[in-house]
C-alpha cells in the first residue's frame, strides 16, 4: 500500500474513523468489561423496579403497627383497601402515561367530571344506569383522547397540556354539579355496584377493590406480555429509536392516553360506589397523589422504566402513611412531610439507576 | 488483491444494464436553511457492496435515511426493483425488505437485547394465546435472537436478556447490526456500523458484510475508514456538499484519489 497519502486521508485511516469514534468509541478493549454487573444492588433495583417500594411498604407497616397495633386489624385493613381502590385505579393510567415519559395532571379532574356525568345521566336524566356508565366511560376516553391528541399529534408537552385540561375539566365538573351532591335513591343502581361488600370473616372487601386488582392484572399483562406493552416502554425510553424500528409513535401515545381515560372512568365508577353519591367535593389531592404513587412505586419520570405492580405498592404506601399517621394521632402535615420525603427518595433512586445507563453509554 | 477477479466480474454485470435493486434519482432534502441533499442519484445492484464516502455533513446519512424511510425527501424518486416507491416511514421500507443500521443506532436502551432485535415485529404465541390474548412468544424470540447474534459471531453479547442500557457503545452497535442482518431481506444499509467497535468486533461485522455479499444481498456501506471501504466495496459513491461527485471502483481509483475527490482537491465529471 502506498504510504504517501494526503494528510487528511492518512489521518483518517490511521484513526480508523471520523469524529463519531471519539464520541462513541473509547478504548476497544473496554467492550467486554462494561456489561458485567459491577454494582449488584443497582442492577437488582434496575431489574426489579418494584423491589425498593416493597421494602418501604414492609418497613412502613411494621413501624406504624408498632406505634398503633390497630393498623393491622381486619377493620382497618378493609377500610384502607376501600380507600385505596380509587387512587389505585387512577394510578394505573398515570403509570402507563409516565412510562411514555408523559405525565397527567388532569387525572382527578377527569374522574370527577366523569362521575358527575354518570350520576347526572342516571339520576337527573333518568337513563338506564348501564347507559350512563357506558357514556361516562366514553367521556373518560374522550378526555384522554384530548390530552393524547394535543400531546401526541400536536406535540405539546404533556405537562402543559394536562395542566390546561386540569383547569378546564375542574370547571366543567363544577358547572355540572352546580355545587350540589347527587344521591342515589335506589341502592341497586348499577353505578353503586362497586360499593358492594364481600365479607371474608372480618374482612369487608368491596367489589371496587376486586375491580381495581383485576385492572392491575390486565394492564400488567398488557405491558409485560404484548407487543403494545413493549412499544410503550420503547417509546418512553427512546422515541426516535422506536420510530426507526417502525413503531407508530403517535398512535401508540394516543392509545395510551385513551386507555388511561377509560381507566379514570372506571375510577369514577369505583368512587361513586365507595361513597354512594357523586359530588365535586372530592379531595383535589388525587391528581398529585396518583403521581406520588407512581413515582414512589419505582416508575421513572423520564419514561421507559417501571412496572404497574410497583404503582400498586406505591399507592399502598401512601395509604398506609395516611392511615398510620392518623392512628398514631399526629397532625396531618406530617403526612405531607413524609410523602414529600418519599417522593424525593424515589426520584433519587431513579436518578441513581439512570446513571447506570448513561454512564455505560459514555464508556 | 486476490479478489480483483471477482470485482471485475461484478463490475461487468453491473454495467450490463440490469435493473438496480435500489435506485434513487434526484433526491433533494433540506432542513430549514440547510440543504442536505441537492439532487442525488444512487444505484445499488444485486450482490454488490456499494461504499458511500464523503466528508462530515456531505449528506451520506441523509441519503440513506431517505432510502430507508426514516426521512421523506422533498423531491426525487426512489425505485425498488425498478418500481417507484414512496416510503412514508421506516415500516414501509422494512416491508420492502430494506433494513438499516443508522448512525444513531436506533436501539432502545430500556429494553433487553432480544426485545430490541424484534422491536416492531414481535412474534406472538401460536393459537388462541396469540390471536386473542396477543401474547408474545418471549422464549421463541429469545431463542431466535441468540441464534442471530451467534450467527453474526459477535461473542461480546452473551446474555440476550440483558438490557441494552447496560451495554457499552460498541455492544449497542453490535445489537443494531445483528438486527439489520437478521431481517434485511433485499437491501442492507449500514451507516458507520463499526464506528464504535473494537478491532475484533469490527472484523466480525465486516466479515458478516462479506458473507452477505456472497449470499447475493446488496449492501450500502458508509464509512470514514478508507482502507475498509477499498477492501470491501465493489463500487464507491463519493459525495460532497449534498451531491454525488463520482462513482469509482477500488480498481479504477486509489484511496488517495478517492479522498482527493471527496475533499474537492480533485474534480472529475460525476
Ligand atoms: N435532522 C436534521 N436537522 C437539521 N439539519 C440536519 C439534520 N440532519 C442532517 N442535517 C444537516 O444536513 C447535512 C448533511 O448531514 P448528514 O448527516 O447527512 O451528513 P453525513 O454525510 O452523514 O455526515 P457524517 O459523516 O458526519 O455522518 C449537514 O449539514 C447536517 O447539518
Ligand atoms: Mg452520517
Amino acid at each position: 500500500m502506498n504510504e504517501t497519502e494526503e494528510a487528511r486521508g492518512g489521518s483518517e485511516s490511521a484513526a480508523g474513523h471520523g469524529p463519531e469514534r471519539q464520541a462513541a468509541g473509547g478504548q476497544p478493549h473496554d467492550i467486554r468489561a462494561v456489561g458485567a454487573p459491577k454494582r449488584p444492588l443497582l442492577h437488582f433495583l434496575h431489574r426489579y423496579p418494584a423491589a425498593a417500594p416493597a421494602i418501604v411498604l414492609i418497613i412502613a407497616v411494621a413501624v406504624f403497627q408498632f406505634l398503633n397495633p390497630r393498623l393491622l386489624r381486619a377493620q382497618t385493613i378493609s377500610l384502607m383497601l376501600q380507600q385505596l381502590a380509587v387512587l389505585g385505579c387512577l394510578s394505573i393510567g398515570q403509570t402507563v402515561i409516565m412510562l411514555t415519559a408523559g405525565i397527567d395532571l388532569s387525572v382527578g379532574a377527569v374522574m370527577i367530571v366523569t362521575q358527575m356525568i354518570m350520576a347526572e345521566l342516571s339520576i337527573t336524566v333518568g337513563l338506564p344506569a348501564w347507559v350512563a356508565l357506558v357514556i361516562g366511560l366514553g367521556f373518560g376516553a374522550v378526555a384522554g383522547g384530548i390530552n393524547g391528541g394535543l400531546a401526541a399529534y400536536i406535540g405539546l408537552p404533556p405537562f402543559i397540556v394536562t395542566l390546561g385540561t386540569l383547569g378546564v375539566f375542574t370547571a366543567i365538573g363544577l358547572f355540572l354539579s352546580a355545587g350540589t351532591t347527587i344521591f342515589f335513591p335506589n341502592p341497586s343502581n348499577l353505578l353503586l355496584w362497586t360499593g358492594n361488600v364481600v365479607a371474608f370473616g372480618n374482612f369487608h372487601v368491596t367489589t371496587g377493590v376486586f375491580l381495581m386488582i383485576l385492572l392491575y392484572l390486565i394492564v400488567a399483562y398488557m405491558l409485560a406480555r404484548t407487543a403494545w406493552g413493549r412499544h410503550v416502554y420503547a417509546v418512553g425510553g427512546s422515541p426516535e429509536a422506536s420510530q426507526l424500528a417502525g413503531i407508530r409513535v403517535r398512535s401508540l401515545l394516543m392509545s395510551v392516553y385513551l386507555l388511561s381515560g377509560v381507566l379514570y372512568g372506571i375510577g369514577a365508577w369505583i368512587q361513586i360506589g365507595r361513597v354512594g353519591n357523586a359530588s365535586t367535593n372530592i379531595s383535589a389531592n388525587l391528581n398529585l397523589d396518583s403521581i406520588t404513587a407512581v413515582v414512589i412505586g419505582g416508575t421513572s419520570l423520564f419514561g421507559g422504566r417501571g412496572v404497574v405492580i410497583g404503582t400498586l405498592v406505591g399507592a399502598m404506601i401512601v395509604q398506609v402513611f395516611e392511615t398510620g399517621l392518623a392512628l398514631a394521632g399526629v397532625q396531618s402535615f406530617y403526612l405531607q412531610f413524609a410523602e414529600g420525603l418519599l417522593v424525593i427518595g424515589a426520584v433519587a433512586i431513579d436518578h441513581w439507576i439512570r446513571a447506570l445507563s448513561t454512564g455505560s453509554g459514555r464508556a | 488483491m486476490t479478489q480483483s477477479g471477482e470485482r471485475d466480474a461484478a463490475a461487468s454485470t453491473e454495467g450490463s444494464g440490469s435493473t438496480p435493486v435500489l435506485a434513487a434519482q434526484g433526491l433533494s432534502k433540506r432542513y430549514g436553511p440547510v440543504v442536505a441533499l441537492r439532487g442525488v442519484d444512487l444505484e445499488l445492484y444485486r450482490g454488490e457492496v456499494l461504499g458511500l464516502i464523503g466528508d462530515n455533513g456531505a449528506g451520506k446519512s441523509t441519503l440513506v435515511r431517505c432510502l430507508s424511510g426514516a426521512e421523506i425527501p422533498d423531491s426525487g424518486e426512489i425505485r425498488v426493483d425498478g418500481r417507484r416507491v414512496a416510503f412514508r416511514n421506516p415500516l414501509g421500507a422494512r416491508r420492502a425488505g430494506i433494513e438499516a443500521v443508522h448512525q444513531t443506532l436506533g436501539v432502545v436502551p430500556a429494553l433487553d437485547i432480544a426485545s430490541n432485535l424484534f422491536l416492531g415485529r414481535e412474534r406472538r404465541r401460536p393459537g388462541l394465546l396469540g390471536t386473542i390474548l396477543r401474547m408474545l412468544d418471549v422464549s421463541e424470540m429469545q431463542r431466535a435472537a441468540r441464534r442471530d447474534v451467534e450467527r453474526l459471531g459477535i461473542e461480546t453479547l452473551q446474555d440476550i436478556t440483558q438490557s441494552v442500557e447496560t451495554l457499552s457503545g460498541g455492544q449497542r452497535q453490535a445489537v443494531a447490526v445483528a438486527r439489520a442482518v437478521a431481517f434485511g431481506s433485499k437491501v442492507l444499509i449500514m451507516d458507520e456500523p463499526t464506528a464504535a467497535l473494537g478491532v475484533r468486533e469490527s472484523g466480525q461485522v465486516l466479515g458478516a458484510v462479506k458473507k452477505l455479499r456472497e449470499s447475493g444481498l446488496p449492501v450500502i456501506l458508509i464509512s470514514h475508514n478508507m482502507p475498509t471501504v477499498w477492501e470491501l466495496a465493489d463500487r464507491i459513491q463519493i459525495m460532497r456538499l449534498g451531491r454525488r461527485i463520482a462513482v469509482v471502483t477500488p480498481r479504477s481509483h486509489t484511496m488517495q484519489e478517492g479522498v482527493a475527490l471527496m475533499t474537492g482537491a480533485l474534480n472529475i465529471a460525476a
